[in-house]
């Protein structure tokens, strides 16, 4: 399968007056629940194209799984630095702008997407952006996808910014009971010049821990410098896992909080389990399975604070719009773009903020 | 301009009569951006003082279908800013507060006018905003967002579109939205992301949000000599393969050394070939063992001689001499063309070697100054244009650098922007699905095409309606008729 023969799937699609449900791995089956009459994968679109050691970048296809691109590219001594949870594939991690606890020091997967193609229901494949690290030719359409959950397209290949894999790692632990004195702390440290490799907390049962990791051959040593008192542990790897397994639930529902590091402690105390990033003021809220109103409360609670359901079991989904309230001029903009990209609404329509 | 008293009147009574410019010699000012070659005069200049002027001018503009271009600094180096003839150009230089130093959540609110360098002084010294395009004493920071500016320290720390969560937005028919915030992952597309490097084409920015972030501890600076720019060039790919990731490196070639020395007199090698600017930025500890691990990969990759600055000054000398390639090249040349182009790293030997031997057939002298890192090339082409004939043989060598550049899988343009200037080269770069899907963007944003028409693209586009939804055509339904 190729770029253009999922192109050609579309245009069938759109001409018939068929919806189709764009999919990667099927690992984030987040968004509102819409109908549709078939489905586009991007499966088959599983080869590493290029990688570029000595530029540090990569082309890949869509549906490679980022497991095993990061296995290529660690053989190089190189990462894509992004370590969402799970597994999925590196189309579905740009379509749905997942993220990890890599996020504090190398941003999105947004500002790691150096170019984009993609296939469009008028039946072309579209490129945009570049394979070198520094470009402004052309509209960034790369932002634009990061996050677009398949609606105005299915991106079939991206080219990518490597980063050099830490040789080592350090993480001080430093213990709280109180979400608020949590939260000073971990902010305070995001205002010093660390570079800290990763900055989170996490909360549960009324005790949580701050946890900052330092990578390279002086990590074990900053991590010392950084939290005075705290646990210093080499082999760290286990704790970054039980950070990331917090941005997912099987049974519960998950609520993505897009606070400030000012509103980072109300957010931690909103809800029984919380992992989060203290820097970038996102955090991932586990609530009981099931329960409706526990995730109207949250939102309440952190008004005006963006609330997105992740997962979440289906009578939750079915109940309440996940992406909660837009503004409405921005809603209307986004709408103008859906038209433009997918006129007769033929990629997951209805998945995304405002029924789009 | 028709309607254009009607207009004009409009525009005093948003803007006050004092800011609204008709007088030839007043408009001759906003001629040109950075870019001196191109030349237009707007119909009326407009300086508007808060974002409610800039919607007011907007609507107005959008009722009398006339088209307008936005202006930040003008120090812009594509042609961005050159106004339309018989347009409006809103100048948004009187926009320039600080609306919130919000410290407490590393963001900084601010209109359009402010310029770069203010940002970090506002912030300063516990924080800066990173992008620091050589221009930031002047250049805007909604010029920053139209151009999705760089500079010498975007290879560490990234470009103007990394550091911006919020915008508000006066749209083309003078509605004004507020896209993004302070928070990050707000739900919906992410329309600041691409608002960023738009330059210009989807409408204003009048209040940016950007994230700030901790001053680095400490900063280590050495200048490298080699003989030639290829040997350089295997020094940069050393220290980058090593894991490093310095906080800026710069290279400059003989003729740019010598330029800048008339400037800065830093008194550098008079052998050198090229001279490599490394800077590494971050926590102390990290920051000495990695800069003598710098110092051992220069001297590995054969460096002649290798200077560590001892103290401020100093490194305020070795980047005088960075900062002072463009302005004094103007001294051992009357004219100059300035590229933007970027290659893949590797690239690098061939691409010198082709530059060199371009340089030789065209009997043009060019200077190679450039963003080492990141593979971002500012050849200077050297021309006197009052020899006939020669400006348009500098920019046709100039064209053929961007191919080159093109041709090792790298772009046409890494920070400057496509502009007027550039967008003959965008088919060289993207084919027309790709052009025509920019298109579908820019219509979402401004179908009617008034917002800094005639840049970017590389020729005019109209913006159709949008489609409706599908209806099967009776024709087709009887197997008459197919779509295309």
């Amino acid at each position: 399968m190729t770029a253009e023969d999922v192109a050609a799937a579309l245009h069938d699609a759109e001409r018939a007056g068929r919806r189709l449900r764009v999919r990667g791995a099927g690992t984030r089956p987040w968004g509102r629940p819409a109908p549709a009459d078939g489905e586009v994968s991007t499966a088959p679109l599983d080869a590493i194209v290029e990688h570029n050691e000595g530029d540090l970048t990569a082309v890949v296809q869509a549906g490679v799984p980022l497991r095993r691109a990061q296995e290529a590219f660690a053989a190089a001594g190189q990462m894509l630095a992004v370590d969402p949870p799970g597994g999925g594939t590196i189309g579905g991690l740009v379509a749905t702008g997942d993220s990890g606890p890599l996020r504090h020091r190398y941003h999105a997967v947004r500002d790691l997407v150096l170019g984009v193609q993609v296939a469009l229901p008028d039946g072309t494949v579209a490129r945009a952006g570049s394979k070198v690290i520094k470009n402004v030719a052309g509209y960034d359409l790369a932002k634009l996808l990061c996050g677009s959950f398949g609606t105005l397209g299915v991106i079939t290949e991206l080219s990518l910014r490597l980063h050099p894999r830490p040789p080592a790692t350090a993480t001080a632990v430093q213990r709280f009971d109180d979400p608020h004195a949590l939260a000073g702390a971990a902010t305070s440290l995001a205002h010093r010049p660390i570079e800290a490799e990763a900055l989170d907390v996490a909360w549960e049962g009324g005790e949580g821990s701050l946890l900052a990791r330092f990578a390279g051959g002086a990590a074990a040593e900053r991590a010392r410098d950084a939290l005075p008192g705290a646990e210093v542990i080499e082999d760290d790897e286990a704790l970054w896992e039980r950070q990331r397994a917090g941005q997912r639930s099987s049974g519960g529902t998950v609520v993505r909080v897009s606070t400030t590091q000012r509103g980072l402690g109300a957010a931690l105390a909103a809800g029984p389990r919380a992992v989060g990033r203290a820097a970038a003021g996102l955090v991932w809220i586990t609530l009981p399975d099931g329960d409706l109103r526990a995730v109207q409360d949250l939102r309440e609670r952190l008004a005006p604070a963006p609330c997105v359901v992740l997962d979440a079991p289906d009578a939750v989904r079915d109940a309440l719009d996940p992406w909660g309230e837009i503004g409405r001029g921005e809603l209307e903009l986004m709408r103008r773009v859906k038209a433009r990209f997918d006129p007769f609404g033929t990629c997951n329509p209805g998945v995304f903020v405002g029924g789009i | 301009m028709d309607g254009s008293l009607d207009l004009v009147e409009r525009l005093r009574a948003a803007c006050g009569a004092q800011h609204v410019l008709t007088d030839h010699n007043q408009l001759r000012t906003y001629e040109s951006d950075g870019l001196l070659q191109y030349r237009e005069l707007p119909a009326v200049a407009v300086l508007p003082a808060n974002g409610a002027e800039v919607a007011a001018v907007v609507r107005a503009c959008h009722a009398a279908g006339v088209p307008w271009v936005a202006r930040g600094s003008g120090s812009g180096l594509s042609g961005g800013a050159l106004p339309v003839a018989d347009g409006v150009l809103i100048i948004l230089s009187r926009l320039r507060r600080i609306l919130e130093v919000d410290l407490d959540n590393q963001r900084v609110v601010c209109e359009p006018g402010v310029t770069n360098l203010a940002i970090s002084a506002a912030v300063g010294p516990s924080h800066f905003f990173p992008p620091d395009p050589s221009s930031q004493v002047v250049c805007s920071i909604g010029g920053n967002v139209a151009e999705n500016s760089g500079g010498a320290h975007c290879f560490k720390y990234g470009f103007t579109t990394n550091y911006v969560c919020g915008l508000e937005v006066v749209l083309a028919d003078g509605s004004v939205v507020q896209l993004g915030g302070k928070e990050l992952d707000r739900p919906g597309y992410d329309l600041h992301g691409v608002f960023v490097g738009s330059e210009g084409t989807l409408g204003i920015a009048t209040a940016i949000t950007v994230r700030v972030v901790p001053a680095p501890e400490s900063v280590r600076t050495l200048v490298a000599f080699f003989e030639t720019p290829g040997r350089a060039g295997r020094a940069v790919s050393d220290i980058v393969a090593a894991g490093v990731v310095p906080g800026a490196i710069e290279m400059m070639d003989r003729l740019t050394i010598d330029a800048s020395e008339q400037m800065a007199h830093a008194g550098w090698p008079e052998d050198a070939g090229a001279a490599l600017l490394v800077e590494l930025d971050g926590p102390e500890r990290e920051c000495d063992a990695r800069f003598e691990e710098v110092r051992g990969l220069c001297e590995g990759a054969g460096a002649t001689g290798v200077v560590v600055a001892r103290d401020g000054a100093q490194r305020d000398v070795f980047w005088k001499m960075r900062k002072a390639a463009f302005p004094a090249m103007g001294r051992i040349s009357p004219h100059y063309y300035v590229q933007d182009s970027v290659i893949p790293r590797t690239r690098l030997p061939e691409v010198l070697d082709r530059i060199d031997a371009l340089s030789r057939e065209y009997g043009l002298q060019v200077g190679n100054v450039f963003h080492a890192g990141d593979g971002n090339l500012h050849p200077l082409v050297c021309y006197d244009g009052h020899t006939p004939g020669q400006a348009e043989r500098a920019e046709e060598l100039a064209g053929e650098i961007v191919l080159a550049c093109v041709r090792a899988g790298g772009s046409i343009t890494g920070e400057h922007g496509v502009g007027i200037d550039k967008k003959r080269y965008m088919p060289k770069m993207f084919a027309e699905p790709d052009l025509a899907a920019f298109q579908k963007l820019r219509c979402a944003f401004d179908p009617d095409g008034l917002a800094n028409p005639g840049k970017v693209m590389p020729t005019p586009r109209l913006c159709g309606e949008v489609p409706g939804p599908y209806r099967q055509h009776p024709l087709e339904a009887a197997g008459l008729a197919e779509r295309f």
